[in-house]
């Protein structure tokens, strides 16, 4: 029998999608996490009413989805930024200086960790080592890394981005 | 060595136990105490919560270089354990300190303060200062109608999270985030009103400390006693007087019946009446609904409305609406005993007095945290004054004794007041797993046949098993009725019913693991399913003593009936002690609206 979702607040395209791919996992709980992975691929981050829609799906507590989202870093219920900005804190870094470019960049786009700017342009978030402590700080914006950061260094990274975004 | 037997020696005694013991049940089983915290078994519900998070249990395994958890470690050939070596307190004692470093020292002002585990083991290990100071968690208290939460108080033992998900199966906790701001929660941060949260207030039975307590309404009691303009009227429900004892040093299931109602004298209650007679009420309006259902089912086949479910317990009738809103036609429309004393007490008994219903303030004293809840529902209210003003559960009616320094154990046997002191044995079994319907059995057998019982006693409709079924013979018509205790049971219970594999007739639910013996606002029973058993037990003594023991036979029920009510599933009887149901799949934090 098809689970009825009566969800109001959630358009139909995002209430078909999020049915479809919880069918291509056959509404098996024990695949959640692929779900919430597919989720967030499709749109971006995992807002309530999405985080609802999977719980109709599967039938489970929509207290067990959040609690999912809210375990594993990756997963985010805000909007991620055009460019995604992830200053590493794992150990190399951290005894590199990460901290105060980590500071910079909070201090530069006005935002703390976790958040959005305003225009939609940058998020802020921390990680633990991308693999390339030789080139310790590690920052990655979307898919490029820089390495050898200094809080000096960041102004000039934002601008390269604030530049393309206007082109 | 035997293959079927793993022999060891914990603390020089040996000791042989099956293979798969922990240390901790090998211990325990040979009367060696070990502390815990987390860890929590409830042998007859198949509950465990066994995360290892804790780790007071901490021993030390000669071999073994760490220390090991008790809970989690499987007893091995030969294993020598030792479980309170210096090495072993010391680590305990710096365990605790770390636990307490986060959690708030105001143990003299706390809800649990004396009922605490945490408390109670700090103190066994002797705990004088806290050498640990770091970042201290900051939770806004969440208070729902019922239960409040404060999650300063939480050591992430998570049994709350297993009794809500394992046993009761509602799904309101879990545990969010990670690292140090984990924390039990609802989904989205959300207050447990806008949650699934059936108010049950088993998480509360089982928090070792007081980050989930009972909402407390003494003081609007307190208030209510002080006001020479009020009329307090107690009504007390059956399980109760098998539990209130056990504050006042008396055995679990000892019945205190008559000390309760002198001690509500005593506190000033203007009449002390008894839950048990409006339970007499409800047999007479759920069993002349249940007839009317099989009737219709007889005439034209119709089973739409069966089988017929019962609505006495607030947190079955809110898990219905919130996860099966499809069954609400199923639900008996009988108001819950405490509903309909207050309704009768409200809309006759004032008018008895001669007064204006809202000098009446009826309190009523039960073993539950959902009562307190259903109170605030806006159909039992009419203008906004409720039928029953205020609810508090059997800790806090012990609480209020304490306070006015009434010396409990010398009170004499008080007698309940009439006309609603007046109850039969069957409105007192209401107050254990399959008591209700029993007491409907017994009515219903007689209304149906127009012959009197055989047997009084139902005796395959009791006992503790999660679910249980038998088939009662009405005169050649097979009338099949299913019990269910404990959320998790009713959902097993349902979905047998929803797949059309349980064709029954009459079913059972109480939210509680025992019935409302067990009910959230009990002193704890910590899982001791003996202490169930006593307090079951003590009802079915008080049943069998009674004079009378049919719901029909209550004489102030029949007069009840002859003055006002005129007859049961009248008009008059639906006005005032009959319900309506309301769809909560989707949230639904709205309330009720208004009385029809």
């Amino acid at each position: 029998m098809e689970k009825e979702i009566r969800n109001e607040s959630l358009p139909s395209c995002v209430r078909e999608k999020v049915h479809d791919i919880c069918r291509e996992h056959g509404c098996d709980p024990g695949e959640l996490i692929h779900i919430l992975h597919a989720l967030q691929r499709t749109f971006g981050y995992l807002p309530e009413a999405v985080q609802e829609a999977v719980a109709a799906e599967l039938d489970i507590p929509v207290a067990r989805v959040y609690g999912v989202v809210t375990f594993y870093s990756y997963f985010t219920m805000v909007p991620k930024g055009k460019y995604p900005v992830s200053v590493c804190l794992g150990t190399a870094c951290y005894v590199r200086g990460a901290e105060a470019v980590l500071d910079e960049f909070r201090r530069q786009l006005e935002i703390g960790v976790g958040e959005t700017t305003l225009d939609g342009l940058f998020s802020l978030d921390c990680l633990r080592c991308v693999g390339a402590c030789g080139l310790a700080p590690v920052v990655s914006v979307g898919d490029r890394v820089y390495g050898r950061l200094t809080p000096e260094k960041v102004r000039g990274i934002l601008s390269d981005y604030y530049r393309a975004a206007e082109d | 060595m035997n293959g079927n037997t793993v022999g060891l020696t914990i603390d020089r005694k040996t000791m042989s136990v099956p293979p798969g013991t922990t240390i901790l049940e090998a211990a325990s089983a040979a009367g060696i105490r070990i502390p815990t915290l987390c860890h929590m078994k409830l042998e007859d519900l198949e509950y465990e919560n066994n995360p290892g998070a804790c780790r007071i249990c901490v021993v030390e395994v000669e071999g073994r270089r760490n220390l090991a958890p008790a809970c989690k470690t499987e007893c091995t050939e030969g294993m020598v354990v030792h479980t309170h070596t210096p090495r072993v307190m010391n680590a305990r004692r710096t365990v605790m300190e770390l636990i307490l470093s986060n959690h708030p020292a105001e143990c003299l002002t706390c809800s649990k303060n004396g009922y605490c585990d945490l408390q109670k083991v700090a103190h066994d290990l002797g705990i004088r200062e806290i050498r640990y100071r770091g970042e201290e968690s900051v939770f806004v208290p969440d208070r729902s109608p019922a239960i409040v939460r404060d999650m300063n108080k939480c050591i992430m033992c998570r049994r709350c999270e297993t009794a809500c998900n394992t046993i009761q199966t509602v799904g309101a906790l879990t545990a969010v985030n990670r690292g140090f701001r984990a924390v039990v929660a609802t989904a989205f941060g959300r207050d447990m009103a806008g949650s699934t949260c059936s108010y049950c207030g088993q998480c509360v039975s089982v928090c070792p400390t007081g980050a989930l307590s009972g909402r407390s309404h003494t003081d609007e009691v307190l208030k209510a006693l002080a006001d020479p303009e009020k009329i307090v009227i107690a009504q007390t429900a059956p399980a109760v007087r098998t539990a209130l004892g056990r504050d006042f040093g008396y055995e679990a299931g000892t019945l205190v019946t008559g000390k309760m109602v002198s001690a509500l004298r005593e506190l000033g209650f203007d009449y002390v009446f008894d839950t048990d007679f409006a339970a007499d009420l409800t047999i007479m309006e759920e069993g002349t609904e249940f007839l009317n259902r099989l009737r219709a089912e007889d005439a034209d086949g119709e089973r739409a409305k069966l089988p017929l479910m019962t609505s006495c317990c607030p947190g079955w009738v809110s898990f219905v609406e919130q996860h099966y809103p499809e069954l609400l036609p199923r639900l008996s429309t009988a108001r819950s005993p405490q509903q309909m004393f207050g309704s009768v007490a409200k809309r006759y008994f004032a008018r008895l007095l001669g007064v204006e219903r809202r000098r009446l303030v009826v309190v009523s004293v039960m073993p539950c945290l959902a009562k307190k809840y259903e109170c605030s529902r806006l159909e039992f209210a009419v203008d906004g004054n409720p039928d029953v003003d205020v609810s508090i559960y059997t800790r806090e009616l012990a609480r209020l004794i304490r306070y006015a320094n009434i010396d409990f154990r010398a009170l004499p046997d008080g007698e309940f007041d009439r006309p609603f002191g007046e109850s039969t044995g069957a409105g007192v079994i209401f107050g254990t797993t399959g008591g209700v319907i029993e007491a409907a059995m017994r009515t219903a057998y007689e209304l149906y046949t127009g012959r009197p019982l055989p047997e009084i006693e139902f005796v395959r409709l009791r006992g503790m098993e999660g679910i249980r079924s038998a088939t009662v013979d009405f005169d050649g018509k097979p009338v099949r009725i299913g019990i269910a205790h404990g959320l998790g049971n009713a959902r097993r219970l349902v979905e047998e019913v929803l797949a059309g594999k349980s064709p029954y007739d009459a079913i059972e639910v109480m939210a509680c693991p025992g019935g409302c013996i067990g009910g959230g606002g009990q002193p704890f029973h910590r899982g001791n399913m003996e202490v169930l058993r006593c307090r079951a037990d003590a009802l079915y003594r008080e049943d069998a003593g009674k004079p009378l023991r049919k719901s029909h036979e209550n004489p102030c029920v029949q007069e009840l009936y002859r003055e006002v009510l005129e007859e049961p599933c009248g008009p008059k009887a639906h006005e005032w002690l009959h319900t309506r149901y309301f769809d909560r799949k989707n949230g639904g934090t709205e309330d009720s609206g208004p009385e029809k």
